[in-house]
């Protein structure tokens, strides 16, 4: 975190999954240390013992190298499907965001990252998090691949065009750390960063307090639901038939090509965007394509409001 | 002196000119159909290569030695990594040992006269210089910045630059490749000599076989991909683009598939040379021949079934990610055991630390070095905080350049004195080697730190803080420099004033030493026969020659 310092050996960490990152690294660093100073030192030893000329033996050892090989072949097998195994349960969980994140959405461009909060305040190029407060980063990208690296909390994901991916971390050390662009996206890519801040509950109150946004997340996607025609179709007194989008999320739609799809934010965003991709079953492809008509901001708040449509007619989470 | 060997007999010294003094003429070397001739054109080319990527790696050093981007600028830097890494994978390191080497060695190696597709493999010199022509063109016209992976949308619908001019430059560089496993695997299965079964071939051959079968089956994946690009850039089609339907990640699937099993054509060839070393300055028997043959057919096999470890983080499935990273972990394992094996082999062996061997030893380390992290890596949460940092860039180079360029210029030492009828100054390459060494270890293991740290790749200017691990890097980088332009030197020097070598300088076991130094057109006046397997020295004797020799010399 120091800026002003000039040299650095280990990294901060600032986050919950970060310490099971650190211990299956840290491990691995000093089992690989000690196989490669071993190997290196056999060579070294052999090289010195049985240079020609000197009096070692030279006689054949006279054992069975199947057994030998056989034995180095299946320790080294089963000592990496630990490493796999190990890897494999942290990976779970950090794939796993749990249901009661706070979701920020992100938005990368060539070449700076926009953050918006539920409660609709925006940043850019920041990143302002209460510590301890799990998070759940909904990203997209407007135009190439990004990727959005937070090496204090040892969390990336790509960032995708047209694409939702997602990250998850629980910040737990406040503080200012780095955040940087890490797929390569053109010109300013090493300029495409940034700052987290991790802020004590008494310094994130006084943040959230220095600027009222005018409209949560879902309030605006409330706001485009109706400006942009979207109750036209999808409201309750339309003449057009459209699926019903109350308590739609994370249910299974049944499509018209016979398959069943679960209606996540990637297809929320696909039905907006490219509504004949998926049609739903028993409805006609009628849907106007809002491409071009809506920026990746706005198809997000839309995203998060009808997210918020509870099964019960007209009431919201 | 001569070591106790049973060895196939040396072959009658006819007086035939040999293969460099038969003719002079610029037209004998560009129409030559000479396995031996055509090796050395690509060993000039790829050395041309090898100085421009190094050029590019050299102006990207000195950039990075301060954190700020006051070296060039943005789009300038972009297309300095770009070059190095296009330059580097594709017109040096993929050929260099199979098109160098394996031309020269292999047809004497089964005791064949030539390969089995003489024309063709001249056309395949010419396939290459043309696809590097073109590259030439597309960074002397102002480059690419697309990065040598071409991701899409970027490459496709963002980049400026000569992106199809580039692409197709590898495009036709790659039926190169193509040719030339052809021609590799068709020799190894139908001209080997009378008596050599294939339990009794070298492991140079056996690796080589392996490298064969993947440039065959790999590289017109890359064709394809690289065709794709240009249509798409050209006509717009869509395959890549989000908004017209396409799927930008399809482009990685394909692009990874080629070019991770690429990473195998390119080390495979540096483990037959260190095979082939080992066991010659240690006078013995490779331990474990029969394992380290086999791991060479695993590995190019397993290589096809890993390229989603390159996207861990890209948005594939979790479940994708979790077959990716274990099958990443099966295919480490033959790796292991070839060194392992290597390792064994030094046990109780007559160990002659002449300069080839100091470069397999090298090889040794730092591949294992590299291939650990390479355990770290296929390790899921590890490489997401790893990806696309220096970390990657430092696993890679520890085998690429401290495994595979090491593992050429040994296989170059050993071999010289065949293709050149030459010793080279054995003190000095034992020194440029020791330089090459420590030079790399400089440049690179800041690197892993830097990784860790965070530090991403392809950034032209950086946080201050990382700045002392740069500076660290950048001066192993000047000392590396100097140790690659060494050799460079004396074996151009030696070519002229070099001692003559005679036929079998090191004493090894190989059909190729049974022939005069250079050896004449055909290599074989008489064709050799095979009575016993690879590597047939004894170990006992040879000390207890070396040791009278010795005795002999003082007194």
């Amino acid at each position: 975190m120091s800026t002003l310092a000039i040299f650095q050996l280990l990294p901060d960490r600032a986050s919950d999954i970060g310490r099971s990152v650190d211990f299956i690294f840290y491990t691995l660093v000093a089992i690989c240390g000690l196989v490669a100073t071993g190997i290196c030192l056999a060579i070294v030893v052999c090289c010195v013992h049985y240079r020609r000329g000197s009096p070692a033996s030279r006689k054949e050892p006279g054992i069975r190298t199947l057994w030998v090989e056989i034995g180095w072949t299946s320790a080294t097998f089963l000592i990496f499907l630990a490493i796999f195994i190990w890897g494999a349960v942290i990976y779970f969980r950090m794939s796993t965001p749990p249901p009661d994140a706070v979701e920020i959405h992100i938005i990368g461009k060539q070449w700076m990252w926009k953050a918006q909060h539920p409660n609709g305040r925006r940043e850019i190029a920041e990143l302002h998090l209460l510590v301890g407060q799990t998070v759940k980063l909904i990203m997209t990208s407007q135009d190439v691949i990004h990727s959005y690296f937070i090496p204090a909390f040892r969390t990336k994901q790509d960032v995708l065009p047209d694409r939702y991916t997602v990250q998850w971390f629980t910040p737990t050390k406040p503080g200012a750390y780095h955040l940087f662009c890490a797929e390569y996206c053109g010109n300013d890519h090493s300029r495409m960063g940034g700052w987290v801040y991790v802020l004590e509950p008494g310094d994130y109150a006084r943040w959230l307090a220095e600027q009222q946004p005018t409209e949560s997340i879902v309030a605006a996607g409330e706001r485009l639901f109706t400006a942009r025609g979207c109750t036209g179709c999808h409201g309750p007194n339309s003449a057009v038939r459209a699926p019903p989008l109350d308590g739609i999320y994370r249910k299974p739609v049944a499509l018209s090509n016979q398959t069943v799809i679960i209606a996540d934010e990637q297809y929320l965003h696909d039905s907006i965007l490219f509504p004949n991709r998926d049609i739903t079953a028993g409805y006609e492809a009628v849907m106007p394509s809002y491409q071009g008509a809506l920026s990746e901001e706005e198809v997000m708040q839309l995203v998060a409001y009808i997210k918020s449509l509870t099964a019960e007619k007209g009431t919201r989470r | 002196m001569s070591f106790a060997t049973t060895q196939a007999a040396l072959q009658p010294d006819t007086g035939e000119p040999n293969y460099l003094e038969t003719a002079h003429t610029l037209r004998s070397w560009l129409l030559t159909t000479d396995h031996k001739r055509i090796g050395i054109l690509y060993m000039l080319s790829i050395t041309l290569f090898f100085l421009v990527g190094g050029v590019a790696a050299t102006l990207m050093r000195v950039e990075l030695a301060t954190p700020q981007g006051d070296l060039v600028t943005s789009t300038t830097y972009n297309k300095l990594f770009t070059i190095h890494g296009v330059v580097m994978v594709w017109f040096f390191l993929i050929p260099s040992i199979p098109a160098v080497l394996g031309n020269f060695v292999i047809p004497m190696m089964v005791g064949a006269r030539d390969v089995a597709f003489p024309k063709l493999n001249l056309a395949s010199w010419y396939l290459f210089i043309s696809g590097g022509a073109m590259a030439l063109w597309a960074i002397i016209r102002g480059g690419v910045d697309t990065g040598w992976t071409f991701y899409t949308p970027y490459s496709t619908l963002y980049a400026n630059g000569h992106v199809i001019a580039m692409v197709t430059g590898v495009f036709i560089a790659g039926f190169s490749s193509i040719a030339t496993g052809l021609n590799f695997i068709v020799t190894i299965h139908k001209m080997r000599a009378p008596g050599l079964t294939w339990h009794r071939m070298p492991l140079f051959l056996w690796s080589l076989y392996s490298t064969s079968l993947i440039l065959v089956l790999a590289t017109p994946v890359l064709a394809i991909t690289l065709a794709l690009i240009a249509l798409e850039r050209a006509f717009g089609v869509g395959i890549f683009n989000p908004s017209m339907g396409g799927d930008p990640l399809l482009f990685q699937h394909l692009f990874w598939f080629y070019s991770h099993p690429a990473v195998y054509i390119m080390i495979l060839p540096g483990m037959g040379v260190v095979s082939e070393i080992v066991s010659c300055f240690s006078r013995k028997q490779i331990f474990g021949y029969h394992f380290v043959a086999y791991s060479s057919v695993a590995i190019a096999v397993l290589g096809f079934l890993v390229w989603g470890h390159h996207m861990f983080v890209s948005s594939q499935s979790v479940y994708a990610g979790l077959v990716f990273s274990l099958l990443s972990f099966f295919v480490a394992v033959p790796s292991a055991i070839k060194v392992f094996n290597w390792t064994s082999t030094l046990y109780r062996g007559s160990i002659w630390l002449q300069t080839p061997m100091l470069y397999a030893l090298g090889f040794i380390g730092l591949f294992t070095i590299g291939g650990l992290t390479g355990l770290l890596v296929a390790a899921l949460p590890i490489d997401v905080h790893v990806h696309d940092t220096y970390f990657v860039v430092a696993h890679f180079h520890y085998i690429m350049v401290g495994g595979m360029v090491m593992a050429y210029l040994g296989g170059l030492h050993f071999w010289w004195p065949k293709i050149s009828g030459k010793l080279y100054p054995e003190s000095l390459a034992k020194l440029s080697a020791l330089f090459i060494f420590a030079g790399f270890n400089l440049t690179f293991f800041p690197q892993f730190v830097l990784g860790y740290l965070g530090m991403p790749r392809r950034y032209h200017a950086y946080a201050p803080e990382f700045q002392l691990l740069n500076v660290l890097s950048s001066a192993g980088a000047s000392i590396l420099a100097i140790g690659y332009l060494l050799p460079l030197a004396y074996l151009l020097w030696s070519i002229r004033y070099g001692r003559d070598a005679g036929p079998n300088p090191w004493q090894a076991t190989g059909l190729e030493w049974t022939t005069p130094s250079p050896p004449p057109k055909h290599n074989f006046v008489k064709t050799p026969v095979v009575t016993v397997g690879p590597y047939d020295y004894n170990t006992e004797d040879a000390e207890a020659q070396y040791r009278r020799e010795k005795e002999a010399y003082v007194h």
